[in-house]
């Protein structure tokens, strides 16, 4: 049987992977696709604890985040394909017109 | 769940989570990441929790990910060229940090006390369809009916902001060419 | 331990088999059906440097659809297209073939079968979850044709492909809400306990089968099938008077034998959840574990494989109509137009659906008491 802290190390692991690649890709798309790969490693996070618990709290809370995640996965989706229209890129150091 | 299973997971995910953050392509970025997914829709199985393993291939594996599928081809995206110089010292410092949120998580999560007590047997039921009905709608009820409305706003807002207005200001050139009538020709 | 890994080892190599060899019967069902249909002859002939012919026997039709046909595609020359991503046109194919496959692995054939002390019950993976687990893995059926389409740097592939995803994704709600509404009746996601469920009779001679409660249901799980397996009158992807194959046309030899069996798969997947939803899967009326009970009181007794074979029969047969049913409805129809599709997607399935779905559980409130 794997003890629980293996499966939290796990969900560490990829919250940093996806922690990497928000921080060095260029493509929004793809930053936003390392989002969604923090977003996992904590649902694995909170449904691992939640069976060390014995309690269906950690799985309640995941059924939300992946409904919450959906959601905002349209709008991000919708605003990219928004500033894509308007700039014709999808390079996020082109994308600086609030920047100082 | 087995020791053997576990790493054979582990490492297929922590594989296919790096494919998805190195891959030039975005779609070959999209499998990595489907497949990422799946194999967390596994382990949440191995954990007991069927039905949000479940969940998690037909929601997130099965329509989420289509979406951003569509984008991509709608922004008709190339993989992309060799990574532009000059951003060695942003990854160098971007390895240190990452190494270190590492570092910090291990250091936390690892002496926290919830090495024993995984072999428990799970509650009669747990993670089955019911018992996950059962506790969204006695205890998370609120949570529930919010998150529907959340979900409508989501849906009217995505909508309203990828709909193209047919005004001559956001139309793209190309297409405001094609629609200029040819007038010199029709004498 | 090792007996019964060789026990579920067997059943999933039988599964597998008897699908594919489905499928490929379904091809020559196709041909010589669509010829009855627009009468016409069909295929029928097929020989090999016409040996067959000049020492006067027969032709044979199905030695055309069933030996000669597949030959021929899995010797054709296997290209990849100028500029394409070898990668994924080289997965595509399969990536839409194996979630149709592994969907099998839920479906219950057959009763129970009792060899030697062994009770080994006819279905390749006992899941507790298995009308989840045939969701999942028909929303992941939609990757192979959308990398199909994308992969072939063809304009024609990728409105196919297009086309195509869109398709399926919007259908897969109407699916999913016919499964809702078969899964709050039967109060199970089992499927062997639903087909347990719908044994016995009514009123001393109706079967309880699935269609007698949910018809709704049954027709929109019937038309959501169809367009999931982007058959016919669904099949704007692939229409081949508008463009030129869809989503494989940048496809030839091997891979296209695969997609080809996708579609044949699919059909028989549709018609084995049509069977088991609501008509009873394995169950024959009147026929119970130890015998025949006819209405009226006549009791033949038979023995326990009897039973189980009467019972694997039954299925076939079953699923075979429903792959009949579907291919009639294939060269009835003619195809939809792309927003006529949507429009019976999103504002027919969808708004049926639900209704059906808050109707089935006042139904279910009320029948059981009102607590």
């Amino acid at each position: 049987m794997v003890p629980m802290s293996y499966f939290v190390a796990l969900s560490a692991v990829l919250f940093v992977i996806g922690v990497a690649g928000v921080i060095l890709r260029r493509n929004i798309i793809v930053i936003f696709m390392s989002i969604e790969v923090m977003l996992n490693a904590v649902n694995l996070a909170f449904v691992a604890l939640g069976r060390r618990l014995g309690s269906m709290d950690g799985q309640v809370i995941v059924f939300f985040v992946m409904t919450v995640a959906a959601a905002e996965a349209a709008v991000g989706l919708a605003i990219i394909l928004s500033v894509f229209r308007n700039r014709e890129t999808v390079n996020a150091d082109e994308l600086n017109l609030m920047r100082w | 769940m087995s020791p053997g299973v576990f790493i054979f997971l582990a490492a297929l995910a922590v594989i296919s989570a790096l494919g998805t953050v190195a891959q030039r392509n975005p779609v070959h970025c999209l499998l990595a990441l489907v497949v990422t997914l799946l194999t967390i829709a596994v382990i949440f199985i191995g954990l007991d929790a069927v039905t949000v393993g479940f969940l998690q291939a037909i929601v997130y594996a099965g329509a989420i990910m289509v979406l951003f599928l569509f984008v991509i081809w709608l922004l008709n995206l190339q993989a992309e060229l060799r990574s532009a110089p000059g951003y060695l010292a942003l990854k160098a410092i971007a390895g240190l940090l990452s190494a270190g949120l590492a570092a910090e998580l291990f250091v936390i999560l690892w002496h926290a006390p919830s090495a024993a007590g995984a072999q428990a047997v799970a509650p009669a039921g747990y993670g089955s369809i019911g018992m996950l009905a059962t506790t969204l709608f006695s205890d998370y009820l609120v949570a529930f009916e919010i998150t529907s409305i959340l979900l409508l706003a989501a849906i009217v807002g995505a909508i309203a902001l990828a709909r193209r207005i047919p005004s001559a200001r956001a139309v793209a050139p190309v297409q405001a060419a094609a629609e200029t009538p040819v007038r010199s020709e029709v004498a | 331990m090792l007996i019964d890994l060789l026990i579920e080892a067997i059943k999933a190599i039988i599964v597998v088999v008897m699908v594919l060899n489905l499928a490929g019967v379904l091809l020559w069902f196709e041909r010589k059906g669509s010829a009855l249909i627009q009468d016409r002859i069909g295929a029928n002939r097929a020989s090999i440097t016409g040996l067959g012919q000049r020492i006067g026997l027969p032709n044979l039709g199905f030695v055309n659809t069933l030996i000669a046909d597949p030959l021929k595609l899995f010797t054709k020359e296997d290209f990849v297209p100028e500029g394409a991503d070898k990668f994924l046109h080289g997965l595509a194919p399969f990536l839409a073939l194996f979630p149709v496959i592994i969907t099998f692995a839920v479906v219950p054939f057959g009763d129970v079968v009792k060899i030697g002390s062994r009770t080994i019950t006819l279905q390749a993976a006992d899941v507790s979850s298995a009308a989840l687990y045939i969701l999942a893995t028909i929303g992941i059926g939609v990757y192979g044709v959308a990398l199909g389409g994308w992969a072939s740097n063809n304009r024609w592939a990728l409105l196919g492909g297009v086309r195509a995803t869109a398709q399926m994704i919007s259908y897969e709600i109407g699916l999913g809400l016919a499964i809702i509404s078969v899964v709050m009746t039967y109060g199970t996601l089992d499927l062997q306990v639903m087909c347990h469920a719908q044994g016995g009779v009514w009123f001393g001679f109706l079967p309880r089968w699935g269609i007698c409660l949910q018809p709704i249901a049954f027709l929109m799980l019937l038309i959501a099938g169809m367009a999931e397996s982007k058959r016919v009158p669904f099949d704007l992807p692939e229409g081949e008077s508008e463009l030129v194959a869809g989503y494989f046309t940048e496809y030839s030899g091997g891979k296209q034998a695969v997609f080809m069996m996708t579609d044949f798969a699919e059909i028989v997947l549709v018609a084995v959840l049509i069977t088991v939803f609501f008509f009873g899967g394995w169950q024959v009326p009147w026929l119970y574990r130890d015998g025949f009970h006819f209405p009226g009181g006549i009791h033949f007794g038979l023995p326990q494989l009897l039973v189980a074979i009467l019972g694997l029969v039954a299925f076939m047969i079953k699923t075979i109509v429903f792959c009949w049913l579907q291919i009639l409805i294939r060269w009835t129809l003619p195809r939809f137009r792309y927003d006529q599709l949507m429009r019976l997607g999103w504002k027919g399935l969808v708004p049926l659906g639900l209704a059906n779905v808050v109707v089935t559980a006042i139904v279910i409130v009320l029948a059981s008491g009102a607590h």
